[in-house]
């Protein structure tokens, strides 16, 4: 409905969708076979994840590219806003399904597993949170929230306040402040991802808690896990705008490509906030 | 409008370097290009599932094992179902937002046109993954198309092949919405305010944003499965403190909006059928719209109606049959406003309107034994058993599936120029019509008295209702190869068709020629 002077921008043919699918292909079948215990199968899924950042790098180059050749004009830059905030929603329904799992695990179905009909099966069965099920008794300690879990939130927190100070750096023009911004908030990025690895090493080996240490483990190593991916990604993705940037990317009336990595960098903020909150603390 | 279109046909911007042959259709970003893809990959599917329904309708023809083993027959079911959800009614309507949506707001294209060839060229590498499972040690999974742990929980690779597929689907489903979405909210032609839309895309913007909310739950649910079968989480595992009834949960509450992802758009066909061949404006539109969004916000709140037998507190029964009974009241606003619309019309009965006619008759008796098994103490006498196999295929089939071809006869003179043959489409509409009653409406009778689905044999009492059954499924399989034939036909020689089709139609892309050029709307046309 915007600027309809200027014509609408659509992509000419594209080789990056179907090598993306190949890709898919690729690290789906070798995943498949490589869990079933066909050793290739590992070589075929590395294979397809290579081309699948072969497409990324790719796609994002052409991207890049039409957007700083000045193709894009009001109407896409609204398209890309919806499109982003709807990839997002998307996202949130991910951790939706794993949050109402560990909140149906917590609430319902450990307190039933410890009830008086399963007394029989279960006598000894404690189902105070965290639990690991009545059937496994390897013996694990939970993970603390105020030790690096809490750095840790301070840490993302702070990143957000730094990918905000490059924003205003680049509506004021100051790309000084831009760049110092972007590179403290990777900084900060990779200083959690250090310590989660770091959390998830003293987990292992301190603690005894494992993905397989029942319903606590399973649900503390997928959420964390899949935020922690998120994390990487998110990480990538500032990367490749500082890259932008320093090449002299962007404009201040003119730059989804940061916005949309920043949305989505609060995003895994929140989340995390969540994570603090159900999976450490409460 | 009128003008707009007579000098933006041609595609003569020669910008960039063009494929031809195959690589035309792999590297397309144009969402008639597209479109076609979606259609002509969502009949072939239709076919392959229609396939292993006959296999189902083989075995059942006669008491006692005739062709296959039960693990086999297992097998056909599940990938019927998943085949024709995810690989044949989803695609097909996704095929007619591309098509239809642009040229129905005054858009140029869809808003995310390199991603859109993208979700549907995940589509091919999913469907190899779910057939070539099939072939695989322990063959394709037979859990149910519901994928139920804890039989998902322990199958041979067919199921990570089944688990992989869904992942790659659900993005491109994902995709796919974003972009209708985005194109629906930002790229209207002036004067096109939501209210003016077309119900078509109305009912394309609401299942989008279910689609969006829901597929991402999917891929959690399946990416637990496969964390419980390879990596020792215990999601679904009450030994370590998880429950199997936990999966059913979060796959209804993707489940339940899923199916009216796939009967909304269906729809909003009929809504633009209907008036076109009454010659008369939609009766009650805007309670159309309110009642479309009403059934997609109730959608989330009746899961737990698919699992009445597993236990739950009475106040959540409860709860969850009142909110199912809830969804009766706006899809009752549809068919009366349908109804209304064709009331003291001038009707005609083309090819469309016969299956738009066909769709409300047979889905309604769908909708009310849905009322059936809302209630909860008949639910649970009837849960799995063919009575509820009756009612979802007299939802998917007479309503998903009649309505696509309501939509199929409506729009392809448009999309091809052709005219398609009329006596043909009427064959079709009626052994179609017979023989889905033929193959279902007993099914009831057998359910009720007691025959449950996914069994490869049965008690001799079924014995007459199951071969009626087959028998007419048998023709309703023949009889879709007539509706390949008049595609086929319509496509090679069809007699040169108006471009405005139908003497009732309202819409801009029947201001649009018959085919329509490859980019249309380039020059938005204004609404008034």
């Amino acid at each position: 409905m915007l600027n309809q002077s200027a014509r609408y921008f659509i992509p000419d043919p594209s080789i990056w969708p179907i090598t993306g699918s190949t890709a898919l292909l690729c690290m789906a079948s070798g995943a498949a076979s490589w869990f079933n215990g066909w050793a290739p199968g590992k070589f075929v899924l590395l294979t397809g994840v290579a081309i699948f950042i072969y497409m990324l790098v790719g796609w994002f180059h052409t991207v890049a590219h039409e957007s700083e050749g000045g193709q894009y004009n009001k109407q896409v830059d609204v398209s890309f806003r919806w499109g982003m905030s709807w990839f997002i929603f998307s996202e949130v329904m991910f951790f939706g399904a794993f949050f109402g799992a560990l909140f149906y695990m917590r609430v319902l179905s450990v307190p039933w597993l410890g009830d008086l009909e399963h007394k029989l099966l279960w006598p000894d069965f404690n189902p105070a949170w965290p639990a690991a099920g009545p059937a496994l008794k390897d013996p694990f300690t939970p993970m603390a929230a105020w030790g690096i879990p809490a750095l840790n939130t301070f840490l993302l927190l702070s990143s957000g306040v730094t990918v905000t100070w490059a924003h205003w750096g680049l509506l004021k023009n100051n790309r000084q402040q831009l760049i110092w911004g972007l590179v403290f908030t990777i900084a900060l990025g990779l200083t959690f991802l250090g310590c989660q690895i770091y959390e998830y090493g003293h987990a292992y080996s301190d603690l005894n808690l494992k993905l397989t240490t029942g319903a606590y483990g399973a649900s503390f190593f997928m959420l964390t896990g899949f935020h922690g991916f998120h994390v990487t990604i998110g990480c990538v993705m500032l990367t490749s705008i500082l890259g932008r940037c320093l090449a002299g990317h962007f404009r201040p009336d003119h730059h989804f490509g940061f916005e949309g990595v920043a949305w989505y960098w609060h995003f895994v903020d929140v989340v995390w906030l969540l994570l603090f909150i159900f999976v450490y603390w409460l | 409008m009128d003008a707009a279109h007579a000098h933006n046909g041609h595609g003569h911007e020669a910008h960039g370097h063009h494929y031809t042959g195959i690589m035309r259709w792999i590297t397309t970003t144009n969402h008639k290009d597209i479109g076609t893809l979606y259609l002509v990959f969502s009949l072939t599917m239709f076919f392959v599932g229609g396939l292993l329904a006959m296999g189902i309708r083989l075995e059942l023809l006669q008491p006692g094992l005739q062709f296959w083993q039960p693990e086999f027959f297992n097998e056909l079911t599940t990938m019927h179902g998943l085949i024709m959800v995810f690989g044949a009614i989803m695609p097909a309507f996704v095929g007619f937002a591309n098509w239809q949506v642009p040229m129905m707001i005054g858009a140029p294209d869809m808003a995310f046109a390199r991603m859109n060839n993208w979700s549907f060229w995940l589509l091919p590498p999913a469907a190899t993954l779910l057939v070539v499972s099939f072939f695989v040690p322990g063959g394709a999974t037979a859990a149910g198309w519901t994928l139920y742990t804890p039989l998902s929980t322990q199958m041979g690779p067919g199921m990570d092949l089944a688990i992989f597929a869904l992942h790659i689907m659900g993005a491109a489903s994902i995709m796919g919405s974003i972009n209708i979405i985005t194109t629906i909210l930002n790229m209207r032609a002036p004067g096109m305010t939501l209210m003016k839309m077309p119900l078509f895309v109305w009912t394309w913007l609401i299942t989008a944003y279910l689609l969006i909310a829901i597929m991402p739950v999917l891929a959690g649910a399946v990416t637990m499965i496969l964390t419980d079968r390879h990596f020792g989480t215990n999601f679904f595992n009450a030994a370590g403190g998880g429950d199997p009834v936990l999966f059913q949960h979060v796959f209804w509450f993707f489940g339940h909006p899923e199916v009216y992802v796939m009967i909304l758009p269906g729809f909003g066909i009929v809504s633009q059928v209907v008036p076109t061949f009454s010659r008369k404006p939609l009766f009650g539109y805007s309670s159309m719209v309110y009642a479309t969004a009403s059934i997609a916000i109730l959608s989330f709140i009746v899961w737990a109606h698919h699992m009445f037998t597993v236990g739950m507190p009475a106040a959540a029964q409860l709860f969850f049959m009142y909110t199912t009974m809830l969804i009766a009241v706006p899809t009752g606003v549809k068919v009366f406003n349908w109804i209304a619309t064709m009331w003291k019309g001038s009707l005609t009965f083309e090819t469309p309107m016969l299956f738009a006619c066909g769709f409300i008759f047979v889905f309604s008796m769908g909708g009310f034994t849905g009322l059936v098994l809302a209630i909860v103490p008949v639910d649970i006498q009837l849960q799995d058993t063919y009575y509820v196999v009756a009612h979802f295929h007299y939802v998917l089939v007479a309503g998903s599936l009649f309505s696509l071809f309501a939509g199929v006869y409506y729009w392809m003179p448009k999309w091809t120029g052709h005219m398609y043959d009329e006596t043909l489409g009427k064959w079709h509409f009626w052994l179609s019509m017979i023989f889905f009653n033929v193959t279902f409406f007993p099914m009831h009778f057998a359910g009720l008295a007691g025959m449950p689905r996914r069994i490869p044999d049965y008690a001799l009492q079924f014995a007459d209702f199951n071969m009626i059954s087959s028998l007419g499924a048998f023709g309703f399989g023949l009889s879709q190869l007539i509706f390949v034939y008049v595609v086929v036909q319509c496509i090679r020689s069809g007699a040169k068709a108006a471009d405005k089709t139908w003497e009732g139609a309202e819409g801009l892309e029947w201001t649009l020629p018959s085919p329509p050029p490859y980019h249309t709307w380039e020059t938005p046309p204004v609404v008034k």
